[in-house]
């Protein structure tokens, strides 16, 4: 096979973040502001992306904006030419601060929201940061950013989809994203709290469908199918290695944002590789690119050039397998796994909330708290 | 769905076209996504000023070319009007 050159890179600045949504897919185990690279360094990682083919820079996290360098790597980015999103919660966007970003060259800016509801978003993001949030889009709009709102979709909010696709219109975004929860980091082992019942996902697919066609041309409506309820699972951003690549705060690179969940891959790091190097010839990028690691029924399924067997990083979390068919897959045994998870996730949501706490995330679990709304 | 020769054809908001010095290639570039364009696409796009009609472009193309466009061109930007990456001005 040919080997493409990636269009796309997710830039994760640094996992500190004000919000706590339980939904994030960031891991458990998170490096501090200390292990973050520096701004030469992701300065460095934005060229050599760049010159490997990158067109598409998103600037994410955690909350890009707990980055004080962040309008300097918007510029340098912009000088070469990237299309950039900054994908925020919309906390600490002060007017002066986004007025720097768009000087910088900014173009694009994605703000989270969580709910409709004021009281059932501040709950799930484990703060009041509506209206900051209400603040953060004024200034977006105002300074004539291209604007994007993003909402994750999850048992508490699904039925309210209709409420939150209004209120994105109402709010004057150019684009609004309808992502139901994947389940990786944060978001898998909240699992069982955030998975929506078979018939709310049935209503809600007939809102967004409807949404879609209404809104043609005024606002773009994109909508991510819970993966759990399909028949067959996603392509994964093209297949593993093949258009995306992800950088982690510490500097890891990942061909998904899913992929340190895979504990049997050693990921090469920006600070001993380049990224050229990553990308083409680190075993990482090799291991699941083309189809040649496929096993069946992946391996003499027509859908493998559709699907590409699904998301390796979802195979592993759910089967210990990274090669294996993803459980999603109806066409597989596997997918008991799935309906089993289905099966389980029901009763009153009882979030574990994101925090930042790398010694001790990989083995707490019921007895974390969650910081008190505000706090 | 899709655009007539009379439609007045104009890149969304999010849109941008670009030259990728790296593919030696014209992109258009929105959020999340990439366009590679060949040369004739990114010549229809250049023409796509939000003045213009789908009849002019191909005009213009008609007497560069020296052939006759208007259908490949209305069908090229009703593809692109489609994905939401062209808007009727």
């Amino acid at each position: 096979m040919t080997l493409d050159r990636p269009t796309t890179l997710l830039a994760e600045l640094t996992y500190r973040c004000p919000l706590h949504c339980p939904y994030c897919s960031n891991p458990l185990a998170m490096a501090g502001a200390e292990a973050e690279l520096t701004s030469e360094e992701w300065t460095r990682v934005f060229t050599e992306a760049r010159e490997l083919g990158v067109l598409q820079l998103g600037l994410s996290g955690g909350e890009p904006l707990a980055r004080k360098d962040l309008e300097d790597l918007a510029a340098h980015a912009h000088q070469l030419g990237l299309y950039t999103t900054l994908v925020t919660s919309g906390v600490g966007l002060t007017r002066a601060r986004a007025e720097a970003l768009r000087n910088a060259g900014l173009e694009h800016v994605q703000i989270s929201i969580q709910d409709s509801d004021t009281e059932t978003a501040d709950r799930i993001a484990g703060m009041r940061a509506s209206q900051h949030k209400q603040a953060a889009v004024a200034i977006v709009r105002d300074l004539g950013f291209a604007f994007s709102i993003n909402v994750v979709l999850h048992r508490a909010n699904l039925d309210r989809i209709g409420d939150i696709i209004e209120m994105a219109a109402a709010l004057g975004a150019d684009r609004l994203e309808l992502a139901n929860t994947q389940y990786y980091g944060w978001g898998l082992a909240n699992r069982n709290a955030l998975m929506p019942t078979a018939d709310q996902v049935v209503a809600a697919q007939a809102v967004a469908d409807e949404a879609i066609l209404r809104y043609r041309g005024k606002m773009q409506i994109l909508y991510v199918l819970p993966d759990y309820y399909e028949k067959y699972p996603k392509p994964c951003y093209g297949g593993w290695g093949h258009v995306y690549l992800v950088v982690t705060p510490p500097g890891q690179v990942l061909p998904c944002h899913g992929a340190t969940q895979i504990t049997t891959l050693h990921f090469d790091n920006v600070r001993d590789r380049s990224l050229g190097w990553i990308w083409t010839e680190s075993p990482a990028f090799q291991a699941y690119r083309g189809d040649e690691w496929m096993v069946e029924p992946c391996r003499s399924c027509p859908r493998k050039a559709i699907d590409f067997g699904g998301c390796r990083c979802q195979a592993f979390t759910l089967t210990g397998n990274a090669a294996n068919t993803d459980p999603v897959c109806t066409l597989t045994p596997l997918r008991a796994i799935v309906d089993r998870a289905i099966q389980e996730a029901t009763g009153a949501p009882e979030y574990r909330y994101r925090h930042i706490s790398p010694a001790s995330a990989q083995t707490s679990s019921s007895t974390d708290k969650h910081p008190p709304p505000g706090h | 769905m899709g655009l007539t020769p009379a439609s007045v054809p104009t890149l969304w908001r999010l849109a941008r076209l670009d030259f990728d010095a790296v593919r030696q290639q014209h992109v258009l570039l929105y959020p999340e996504g990439a366009v590679l364009l060949n040369d004739t696409g990114a010549a229809i796009l250049q023409l796509c000023d939000g003045h213009r009609s789908v009849a002019a472009i191909a005009q213009v193309l008609e007497e560069r070319y020296q052939c006759d466009v208007l259908a490949d061109v209305t069908e090229y930007l009703s593809g692109l009007f489609d994905r939401e990456l062209i808007r009727d001005a």
